[in-house]
């Protein structure tokens, strides 16, 4: 691997090496390494591009990398992932795509992913998004993500993406069991003209199933964000979206929500805060030294990152 | 050190001119600490918040070490080495107070340095280096991490909006020393508690946004009985 895939490997997976445990590295995609353990499998499917990723009952404490490369222009990327995870499994596993794009020809990759999670198992699932490069060509990310949660299965989803996507569209829905809780934060940074839609669709089936969406945006420039979250409430459960967003200069976040009782004894909110960097804030922190342009970038990493 | 001259402070309210601070000229020195006292709405925390810059005077001007501050920005007169602890501490979405005492102190603290700006106001590093600054902590938490935080930027000139208020009275005695301690620099603390008035080398009283008296607390002691003031007393 050279410098460049290194690089966007490690902004994906936090590591400067190969991972440990089950990992499946695609760049440009095609496939580059792959790794399998004894009790979590990964098959390359055979009529389409992507891969099966089978982790046996009761696994606990491991991990799988999937991250994915793009370091050319003009590369229309599919691929399919499927996890099937057993019961009473502790997981954590790690996807992200990066793209790095110095020609003048768009780049994308649309990753759809699901996961069907046995009972009582929890998963732990992170996805990073990273766009750079200085060609006009765009950098584009469609992710797509099918949850279902078991029987006292639990999930938590945590996204991030900061500046360099052009354009992305995620999707993500979720089917939930009794006592399933799925926990989504989600965090975005947009700038210069880049559009970001997101699109969650969650229908809580089992008694006592939870989630809880947290959205914290940031668009500057003239960017654009559109975050659509759709809860369905078909038994006695909870549901809650908060969608927190900061605009500077002339861009725009607009939060749809939708949230639908069917049955009387769910309990579902929707949460909107869409605005400026708070004023209090800023002057706080120039109180302590830092001008108002360090302060605005302090207020913003730590609302992304925290 | 610090020399406020002929300094006013109006608002327009529905249409007409409220004046909020009447012809403010008062000196702070240096080694000195100072209270300003007087009734609820008397403009306190507006004088002081023109003093670090987040309200801009009327007219007048402000000179700090010999330079006109008047109309610098608050991070420049922060820079200055002027520290400010909020009435009402703000919270944010994210930051820890580990991210703020390091933005203090203007440098990354390991956990030892941070354990001696958080022990200072009371509290256990270990237990708060990583909370958030949010609502989950307690307003006399909230209160502690912001003295903390104005005391890790060593400044020439400290101000403090009611530090006392929401600390609880088995605190309260660490809280003065601590006032006390803070030598060789100008202090200013607005407060109504005795104890603070007590421990100040100087007392201003400000009352409906003009200053009645400038003294010690015995010099100011019949102005304190006045019935306004009457619970600064007891
Ligand atoms: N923007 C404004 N518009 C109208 N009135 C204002 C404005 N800002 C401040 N005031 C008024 O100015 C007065 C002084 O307020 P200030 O907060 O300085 O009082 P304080 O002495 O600090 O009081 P406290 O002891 O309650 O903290 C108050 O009567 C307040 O209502
Ligand atoms: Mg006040």
């Amino acid at each position: 691997m050279n410098d460049i895939e290194k690089r966007l490997l490690e902004k994906l997976t936090g590591l400067h090496k190969m991972p440990s445990g089950a990992f499946n590295i695609r760049k440009n995609g095609t496939p580059l390494a792959r790794e399998s353990e004894k009790d979590i499998e990964i098959i390359p499917k055979k009529k389409k591009s992507g891969i099966d990723i089978i982790i046996k009952d009761g696994v606990q404490n491991k991990s799988v990398h999937i991250p994915v490369i793009i370091t050319v222009g003009g590369l229309d990327d599919l691929v399919y992932n499927d996890f099937y995870i057993g019961e009473n499994c502790n997981v954590l596993i790690v996807a992200g795509c990066g793209i790095h794009n110095n020609t003048c020809k768009t780049s994308m990759h649309n990753g759809i992913h699901s996961f069907k999670v046995g009972k009582n198992s929890f998963v732990k699932y992170v996805e990073k998004h990273v766009g750079e490069g200085n060609g006009s060509g765009g950098k584009v990310l469609n992710p797509v993500t099918r949850v279902t949660l078991s029987e006292g299965a639990s999930m938590e989803i945590e996204t991030l993406q900061l500046e360099g996507v052009t354009s992305t569209v995620r999707k993500t829905f979720a089917k939930l069991y009794d006592n399933a809780k799925l926990k989504i934060n989600e965090n975005i940074l947009t700038t210069l003209d880049q559009t970001a839609r997101t699109d969650f669709k969650v229908d809580l089936l089992g008694k006592n199933s939870s989630v809880e969406v947290v959205s914290h945006s940031v668009a500057k420039d003239n960017s654009y964000q559109i975050f659509k979250s759709n809860l369905v409430g078909k038994n006695e459960c909870f549901g809650h979206v908060e969608c927190d967003g900061i605009i500077t200069d002339n861009a725009r976040i607009v939060s749809i929500p939708m949230i639908d009782a069917i049955d009387s004894n769910a309990s579902l909110v929707h949460e909107a805060a869409i605005g400026k960097i708070a004023g209090d804030e800023l002057v706080k922190l120039m109180t302590l030294g830092l001008s108002k342009e360090e302060a605005e970038n302090k207020i913003i990493e730590g609302f992304l990152i925290g | 050190m610090l020399k406020i001259t002929n300094l006013n402070y109006s608002v327009l309210e529905k249409d007409s001119k409220k004046d909020i601070l009447k012809d403010i000229n008062i000196e702070f020195n240096s080694g000195k600490t100072y209270c300003i006292t007087g009734p609820n709405g008397s403009g306190k925390s507006t004088l002081v918040k023109i003093i670090i810059g987040i309200l801009r005077q009327t007219d007048g001007n402000i000179v700090f070490d010999g330079k006109d501050i008047s109309n610098l920005e608050i991070d420049q007169r922060a820079n200055l080495g002027i520290s400010f602890a909020f009435q009402k501490p703000v919270t944010f979405k994210g930051l820890k107070v580990r991210d703020l005492l390091d933005i203090a102190s203007g440098k990354k603290n390991d956990f030892s340095s941070v354990c001696s700006y958080l022990s200072e106001v009371g509290l256990c590093a270990k237990d708060y280096i990583n909370r958030y600054i949010d609502d989950n902590l307690s307003g006399g938490e909230l209160k502690r991490i912001e003295i903390a935080m104005a005391l890790a930027r060593k400044c020439k000139l400290n101000i403090f909006d009611e530090p006392e208020a929401g600390i609880d009275l088995w605190s309260f005695d660490n809280l003065t020393e601590l006032f006390s301690n803070l030598k060789d620099c100008c202090n200013i603390i607005v407060s109504h508690q005795r104890k603070i008035l007590e421990m100040a080398d100087c007392i201003v009283l400000l009352k409906d946004g003009v200053i009645e008296k400038v003294g010690t607390l015995s010099e100011l002691e019949p102005y304190l009985q006045k019935p306004t003031c009457a619970r600064l007393a007891r």
